[in-house]
């Protein structure tokens, strides 16, 4: 009798394992394709790097990198604009999501919209759109100087000042979504029992609101800063060649140069730094219940 | 009492007190909409300049963009891969997604890990991986290359959908369909699927959007007669300001709001609301 049970259970835990395989086989269409385009070319990019020019290890591309000022300026460049772009989206964003917490639901989400719309738009027509308003002789300028608010046109574009408007506009949703998710959870009481207790408005706010709005806020932050590491699009048409960024000098280094190994090991670098950010992040945030807004 | 002064908050804090927030939100909102919305009216100006309000309203870059033989060529390549794009990546995202739902092996995180790592490499890499494994799998610039590598950004986005939507449903109630002698598929068929299916729709919108909008990769590896539209305008921007980006641009906004309502009407579940 116990015999046949175990025989039997033998059997069973035999055929769930082939289940569980057999189900796991149905994610491999997906780990093929990501196997084939995305992990072994970036492999063969992470071999190439270390080949000198003439075929043979080295490390002379990593060499090149802190030796010339061309590549710490590069990289500055891409960490200022970065910084900066963080920066404003917190200052910017963070009272918005604010403001849309406080509203009731439906109003919510009618403002949701204004950041949604944006979020949709291909990032192409948004960055042209700037390109238009910002010109010399756009819209900007030319309301700005009827209105006497400044006498020559301003260089707004094609510089660093148009790379950050344009950044910001398109990293906004990224910042405000996170933070406005982790403000929707936050229990209305806590600031009610607060001001029982005697806090002034001020003191509820940064003592107990703004502490529960953080994880959305990290989230948010760290998903703008990387995402600007790794930009291409809006700083090469709103920098106008001022403003060259890590993923900008790869591109060129393989269109002009056809200089595999500068660009592979520049993309290692960034690659590096994008995965450690996220990897140092997760350690110290919880990011799986930020992207849920729970806490 | 008027409304300046009545309390808008739990810490009676005052509309009052409230107003700079009030303002400064509304700039906010308006400029994150404004741009990209004025540059419908400014596609229909007649001047090179692309005034606003424009001055003579014409259709000349409308007749620029419809007439050129290489932008509705480009147009074409674009709605092609995102068609294919989202025929592709939806089925094997859902796959995946159930797949790794349902089978309780081991090492499931590290697979999810892997499937939406397109999402976190910088897409530059991506796109100059894949051009150096094109050349070798001899399909650079042709669609089947664009397809896939734009399949291989949709992915990660259809895996999460799917696998948040998969996380709510009860899987006990394909159990009972098995039991009741429904084979695997079947009862997924029947009885997972029309469950999930605004997660699909959404995934499914996603897709095609992602290839729709996606500019570095097909900058690689799209070319020739299979060049992108996304390409064609990047390029073009690089040159100088041409008018005609404003007609093609009011178009690309047309068909994102068009998808946008698709999904707000078939990708939400209005009964849970």
């Amino acid at each position: 009798m116990s015999a046949a049970s175990t025989l039997n259970s033998d059997g069973l835990a035999r055929d769930e394992r082939l289940e569980r395989l057999k189900l796991f086989g149905l994610a491999s269409p997906a780990i093929l394709l990501v196997m084939v385009i995305l992990v072994i070319p970036v492999g063969w990019l992470f071999y190439v790097s270390f080949l000198g020019a003439d075929g043979s290890f080295s490390l002379e591309n990593y060499e090149r990198m802190i030796e010339r000022k061309s590549y710490a300026r590069i990289f500055y460049t891409t960490f200022e604009v970065s910084i900066l772009t963080t920066i404003l989206c917190i200052l910017i964003g963070y009272p918005l999501a604010y403001f849309m917490s406080q509203l009731p639901n439906k109003w919510a989400n009618i403002c949701l919209i204004t950041v949604l719309l944006p979020f949709w738009t291909s990032l192409l027509v948004r960055t042209y759109a700037w390109l238009v308003l910002l010109q010399k002789s756009g819209l900007v300028n030319e309301w700005g100087m009827s209105l006497g608010l400044w006498e020559e046109p301003l260089r707004l574009v094609h510089n660093m000042s148009g790379t950050l408007i344009g950044m910001v506009h398109i990293m906004l949703p990224f910042l405000i979504l996170p933070v406005y998710s982790a403000m929707r959870q936050i229990d209305r009481d806590y600031l009610k029992a607060a001001a029982n207790l005697g806090a002034s408005p001020r003191r509820a706010f940064w003592t107990v609101f703004f502490p529960l709005s953080t994880p959305g806020l990290f989230a948010g932050a760290l998903m703008v800063f990387v995402l600007c590491l790794g930009f291409f699009v809006t700083p090469a048409v709103l920098g106008g060649g001022k403003v060259i960024m890590v993923s900008m000098k790869i591109v060129s280094n393989i269109e002009l140069f056809v200089n595999w190994g500068a660009a592979s090991a520049l993309g290692v670098v960034l690659l590096t730094l994008t995965v450690g950010i996220l990897w140092i992040a997760s350690r110290f945030l919880n990011l799986d219940t930020v992207s849920k807004g729970g806490h | 009492m008027n409304w300046f002064s009545r309390p808008a908050s739990e810490t009676q804090v005052t509309h009052g007190q409230r107003l700079w927030l009030y303002i400064f939100a509304g700039v906010t909102m308006t400029l994150l909409v404004v741009p990209t919305l004025i540059v419908i009216p400014m596609s229909f100006s007649d001047s090179q300049y692309l005034e606003f309000p424009p001055e003579e309203w014409s259709l000349r870059w409308y007749h620029n963009y419809f007439g050129s033989p290489e932008w509705m060529g480009a147009t074409a390549t674009s709605f092609k891969a995102a068609i294919l794009t989202t025929i592709v990546a939806t089925p094997i995202g859902v796959l995946a997604a159930y797949g790794l739902h349902a089978s309780k092996i081991p090492f499931i995180r590290a697979t999810f890990v892997l499937l939406i790592t397109p999402m976190m490499v910088p897409v530059v890499l991506i796109a100059i991986g894949a051009f150096y494994a094109y050349v070798k799998l001899q399909i650079l610039y042709t669609m089947t290359g664009l397809v896939l590598a734009h399949s291989l950004l949709a992915i990660p986005l259809v895996v999460i959908v799917i696998g948040s939507a998969l996380k709510s449903y009860d899987m006990n109630q394909e159990n009972a369909a098995r039991s009741l002698g429904a084979p695997r598929w079947k009862a997924f068929m029947t009885i997972t699927l029309p469950q999930i299916r605004f997660a699909v729709v959404t995934s499914a919108l996603l897709a095609f959007l992602t290839s729709f909008d996606e500019v570095i990769v097909a900058m690689f590896i799209s070319g020739g007669e299979n060049s992108t539209l996304t390409r064609n305008m990047f390029n073009a921007l690089r040159d100088q300001i041409d008018p005609t980006i404003a007609a093609i641009s009011t178009i690309m906004v047309l068909v994102t709001t068009g998808l946008m309502i698709v999904a707000q009407v078939f990708g939400t579940d209005k009964s849970q609301k």
